[in-house]
């Protein structure tokens, strides 16, 4: 892609913005790509006011599905990401595009429904069961289809029942998980999501919790600095500052002492 | 029906009382689209002009292009330069992509092919013979040019307006290359994308209700100049 430009498009564009750009950068400041989960709940507003009581170092927050995260990452638009895919976080550090992961904390997923319950989700013992019930009577379920966390993780739950699912039921909403919880809410469907963001928009839903405390469902978060041997202009140092904050005790007891109607939402689980 | 009612007079309210946060998202709104529309301005109406004044081989495709353009949706324009812009990309050493700059990029991207197609069939429009009057009477180019300026300047008013309506109320364009980052690049549109998603209609609704007041005024205020030239050039 890099004969498409000028040098002189270039020049022009830089001389066009560099007052602007000057603006933007003169207070210190990072990128952190993260979820839709700790984003749309509150917490990230919560750690960001307990973070700037004592530091002066600007977060600047991203908040798209875990997959386009690591993808921001991957090709240095950020300068760290807080994620919750097991697997592709593993894979990105494999890859070498992330270093010095720290578990920062987890929270849960759970499966909600329709007051009716259709499906008679609420009788299983298994989050396994309870979506093969889904399926079996054909209830409406939506899908993140986002290739956000929490849509990798409904796909591998989907996986022990032997294959993706082809139910005429299941629909794919394409966006974030509160859009998708009340698409579900006025659809009268089941859908998969975190805790937190269930917590936070309840109230607003025609629908009730179905399934939780199974140990498939926990739903682990972890902090990832971008390799600044791939990036050199990341800023590694002020990202790393930041994770450290998060994973020591003071970011740690923000991130407890979280509430929505007093209900934690995440818990805490550095190592 | 209440619920309605009640989250638009919330909205109502949370206007009324000068929430700084959501003026400063209206802020980012204005202050990116119209650098966009200024700087998109005379280069757009340049080209607009030289295509309704000169003949040249491929003129039409040029038009054709232009044309073509206004139909891309601002979610592809935004794609486009999210690659571009993105570190990896040809144009990553700029630092551009997630700041207030690469969303004006995006909006004069935007608003380009829609100056020069109503300024092209504004100036089409014009009578001829303003042109000629004005290069008997020794205009220089120049001054031609700011003649017929003047002379089409409802229509130029009209093609403003819709660009600034255009732009300021994408938000595909935004959402990628702006990344909807608080206090920076959060405007009118990604705000009520994302207030919409974490289900307070409220925030959404007041800043509807500011859009919707913007393009009432600017379309008023249009059609009241353009009336009232009629009465003064007809003298009734």
């Amino acid at each position: 892609m890099n004969y498409i430009p000028t040098m002189a498009l270039r020049a022009a564009l830089a001389t066009l913005f560099s007052l602007m750009s000057c603006l933007a950068l003169a207070a210190e400041s990072i990128r952190l790509a993260t979820t839709t989960s700790t984003y749309n709940s509150g917490l990230l507003g919560h750690l960001l006011s307990a973070y700037g009581e004592n530091h002066t170092l600007e977060v600047q927050v991203i908040s798209v599905g875990t997959g386009k995260a690591l993808r921001m990452a991957q090709n240095g638009d950020v300068d760290l990401v807080m994620t919750h895919a097991p697997a592709a976080e593993a894979a990105f550090i494999d890859q070498g595009f992330g270093i010095e992961a720290h578990s920062v904390m987890y929270n849960d997923f759970i499966l909600v429904g329709p007051k009716a319950d259709p499906a008679n989700v609420h009788g299983s013992h298994t989050v396994i069961e309870g979506l093969q019930r889904i399926a079996q009577v054909n209830s409406k379920f939506i899908s993140r289809g986002d290739d956000s966390g929490t849509h990798k993780k409904e796909l591998q739950l989907w996986q022990h029942l032997g294959a993706s699912p082809t139910f005429s039921g299941y629909l794919e909403s394409g966006r974030g998980m509160g859009h998708s919880l009340q698409m579900a809410s006025e659809l009268g469907a089941y859908t998969m999501t975190d805790r937190g963001t269930w917590l936070a928009l309840k109230q607003k839903l025609h629908l009730q919790l179905v399934l939780e405390s199974d140990p498939r469902l926990l739903n682990p978060y972890k902090v990832i600095l971008v390799n600044p041997a791939r990036h050199v202009h990341v800023k590694v140092d002020e990202a790393r500052s930041f994770a450290q904050w998060l994973v020591n005790p003071e970011g740690q007891a923000a991130i407890g002492s979280f509430r929505i109607n007093g209900e934690p939402l995440f818990v805490p689980a550095a190592e | 029906m209440n619920e309605l009612w009640h989250t638009f007079s919330a909205a109502i309210t949370q206007l009324a009382s000068g929430d700084p946060m959501l003026w400063g998202i209206v802020g980012v709104s204005f202050s990116v689209s119209a650098s966009a529309l200024f700087i998109a301005l005379l280069p757009a109406l340049s080209v607009g002009f030289v295509l309704a004044y000169f003949r040249f081989p491929s003129r039409w495709a040029l038009i054709s292009l232009l044309n073509s353009l206004l139909a891309v949706p601002t979610v592809v324009v935004g794609l486009v330069l999210y690659m571009m812009l993105s570190r990896s990309g040809p144009l990553g050493d700029l630092n551009l992509l997630f700041t207030r700059p690469a969303m004006i990029i995006g909006q004069i991207l935007l608003c380009f092919p829609l100056l020069v197609a109503m300024s092209l069939s504004a100036f089409q429009a014009a009578d001829h013979r303003v042109l000629e009057t004005a290069k008997t009477l020794g205009a220089s180019p120049w001054q031609a040019f700011v003649t017929l300026l003047f002379e089409v300047r409802f229509a130029l008013l009209a093609a403003l307006v819709t660009a600034f309506g255009r732009i300021i109320a994408e938000v595909g364009s935004a959402m990628m290359v702006g990344g909807n980052i608080l206090h920076h690049t959060r405007n009118i549109t990604t705000a009520i994308a994302l207030e919409t998603g974490k289900g307070e209609f409220v925030q959404g609704v007041a800043l509807g209700i500011v859009l919707l007041t913007l393009a009432l005024v600017l379309n008023v205020s249009l059609g009241w100049m353009q009336s009232h030239s009629r009465v003064l050039r007809h003298g009734t």
